[in-house]
């Protein structure tokens, strides 16, 4: 394994609230990706998989407060706030925010649009920036002829197409894209993902694709992580997390995900999400969960090794608590 | 099945076009007036008892399909007939009773719901709207049974929230158990639980089945064939304003005959990483359906098309080795 590109240590987000009190958005969250490697963020609404890629970004909003490591290529991003993000901003590390494909200015020129992060980053300007405009579109299967369109001249596809462009136009390292395909056609859908495949391949693009969707991630991404509650409570194989999952809200979101094979039985998984505005005790999917046992409700379970390269947040993977009950 | 074996919505080759705003100086200039031929021709059946998924991309009509058979729009023509009475153009008093017998749930329960109101004030509602009910007692009643319906049980404990006070799926609760307060005969559901968390989609979808088992017709119109495969019947799949192919659900989806079915079948993605399919993906997207094109309205990005589909539309028919109600409108089928 070569040096990760990126690496996320201790992650927590707080967000402060307008009647008072902190919202615990994300509770301590670490990965590292590879260069080149595709992961997904995967988890319902609520889980924090946005605020994690946000916070990544620098572009939580004021009300926010951060602590943890966000180590690209080895430097702090976080260490002094804006100051140290922004030179790495859309340069080095760029997204794809969902409904981005609708966030065009409708009155600009889509290739001035994808130019103006070049001009500001003083990447290339002028004629060289409309030249590398084309050469994004080309890249992300537009014709280079296109440039001068309006955005209402392109289907919903080709705008979610130019969207990630704009977020490639500074070259970046990794390329954080928030549920891109939602409210895409099946077909286009398809489309899409395999655009980002190939990008993330021929060029050597780190992927971190978040979303609520399993079977996209189960498709497109080798590796993932499975947030609840602001955290991580399994992170390994995609191939493992399907086949052999060591956390029960795992299993059960995929039990809960109806397969074009029709042949097992769709579950529903009972209760909601815990509240973030409050210390949980013991394990936050306890209430919900189909194999409590005595530890559960009250000891928070930590990440544990259960194989390589894969770890859970479950009780149940802990021979010596399961020993004692 | 209703007693004389009739279904209980008969669909007939309903075509609904919507025309294409010419603007003031359009209108002026002797602009051609263009329609968008939403529905093209859409025949089908729906049995008490059954789900029908009505399945397709944007722009395929599946959803004016629905609004047309509800009548919120108006059929250029065709006949849409429910418990054998022509309804296609029905209006006043018998359309009023026409939308008591045929209910709708939309996609988004947190917009459906009025938030000043309580989930009791909701469901009572559509009674107040249509005089039913009789004595408040009565309606209490009703709206009690709705809740328990739904899956909303027990009911005392409902009855006076507001819209905020309840989940993403109790508010879906809410929405079909105001919808089935006039006991129709009908439920249309618009991508029922495409807005809902997955943890608790399967609640809603097992809750639609049930209502179903029960003898309550529902049509489906959803863009997501995972959930088609587990839940429904039957399947139509719609492109560009036709129905193309149409059978039992597991079949279609299992050995889809025509070749936009397969295309569509092969981009799903599947939960299991090792189920990665042979995608045939498909260049371009659906093209606009005021310009269909002539022959077969799939050819253009058909990958088995021969010269003859640029000139023959074709018609819903059973393919060769296919079981009974599978149908494909494909000359190579």
């Amino acid at each position: 394994m070569s040096a990760p590109v990126l690496e996320v240590q201790g992650l927590h987000v707080w967000f402060e609230l307008e009647r008072g009190g902190e919202l615990h958005a994300v509770q301590g969250v670490d990965f590292s990706l590879q260069p080149g490697e595709r992961f997904g963020l995967v988890g319902e609404s609520g889980c924090g998989k946005t605020t994690t890629i946000l916070a990544l970004m620098g572009l939580l909003p004021p009300s926010a407060s951060v602590a943890g490591r966000v180590l690209l290529d080895g430097e702090d991003l976080l260490a002094r706030g804006e100051e140290t993000v922004s030179p790495h901003r859309w340069t080095d590390i760029a997204m794809v925010f969902q409904g981005a494909m609708n966030a065009f200015n409708p009155v600009k020129r889509i290739g001035d649009q994808i130019a103006e992060p070049m001009k500001l980053h003083g990447v290339s300007d002028g004629r060289a920036a409309r030249q590398h405009v084309g050469e994004l579109l080309e890249r992300v299967g537009i014709p280079a002829t296109r440039t001068s369109s309006f955005p209402h001249e392109f289907s919903g596809g080709m705008r979610q197409r130019a969207a990630i462009a704009m977020a490639l136009a500074c070259e970046p390292k990794v390329l954080l894209a928030d549920e891109p395909t939602t409210a895409l056609d099946v077909m286009v859908q398809a489309q899409i993902l395999q655009l980002l495949v190939e990008l993330a391949d021929d060029f050597d693009l780190t992927l971190v694709l978040v979303t609520h969707d399993l079977p996209i991630v189960a498709q497109v991404c080798p590796r993932a992580a499975v947030m609840y509650a602001g955290e991580i409570v399994e992170i390994g194989m995609t191939d493992t997390l399907y086949h052999d999952p060591r956390h029960p809200y795992a299993r059960l979101l995929f039990a809960a995900t109806p397969d074009l094979s029709g042949d097992s039985e769709v579950v529903s998984i009972p209760g909601t999400p815990p509240r973030l505005d409050r210390e949980i005790a013991g394990c936050p999917f306890a209430p919900r969960c189909d194999r409590t046992f005595a530890p559960c409700g009250t000891v928070k379970p930590r990440l544990l090794t259960t194989g390589p390269g894969h770890a859970a947040a479950c009780h149940l993977n802990d021979p010596a608590l399961k020993a004692a009950s | 099945m209703s007693v004389n074996g009739t279904p209980l919505l008969e669909v007939e080759n309903l075509v609904t076009h919507f025309p294409v705003p010419r603007g003031v100086v359009g209108a002026m200039s002797g602009k051609p007036k263009r329609v968008v031929r939403a529905v093209d021709g859409v025949s089908f059946a729906l049995r008490e008892g059954e789900m029908l998924a009505l399945v397709g991309e944007s722009g395929s009509g599946k959803t004016t399909t629905a609004q047309t058979i509800l009548r919120l729009v108006k059929p250029e023509s065709g006949t849409v007939r429910f418990e054998g009475e022509d309804i296609s153009s029905v209006s006043g008093r018998r359309l009023r009773a026409l939308r008591h017998r045929v209910q709708l749930i939309f996609q988004d329960p947190y917009e459906s719901l009025d938030p000043r109101f309580r989930v009791q004030a909701t469901i009572e509602e559509p009674l107040l709207v249509h005089g039913e009910g009789g004595r408040r007692a009565e309606r209490e009643e009703r709206v009690r049974d709705a809740l328990t319906r739904a899956g909303l049980t027990p009911p005392e404990l409902y009855l006076d929230r507001y819209p905020h006070e309840l989940s993403g799926g109790q508010r879906q609760r809410v929405a079909i158990a105001a919808s089935l307060v006039l006991d129709p005969k009908l439920l249309v559901a618009d991508e029922p639980v495409s807005m809902l968390d997955v943890s608790i989609r399967a609640g809603i979808l097992a809750l639609l089945d049930d209502l179903r088992r029960g003898g309550l017709a529902i049509l489906m119109i959803t863009h997501d064939l995972s959930t088609v495969a587990h839940f429904a019947d039957r399947i139509a799949v719609m492109y560009l304003g036709r129905i193309v192919e149409e059978g039992p659900a597991r079949e279609v989806i299992a050995e889809p005959r025509h070749p936009y079915t397969r295309a569509l079948v092969s981009v799903v993605p599947r939960r299991d990483p090792r189920a990665a399919a042979d995608a045939q993906i498909l260049r371009g997207e659906t093209p606009n359906p005021v310009a269909i094109p002539p022959g077969c309205r799939f050819h253009p990005r058909c990958p088995i098309a021969i010269p003859e589909c640029k000139t023959i539309d074709p018609e819903l028919r059973a393919p060769a080795g296919a079981r009974a109600g599978h149908l494909a409108a494909c000359i190579r089928a």
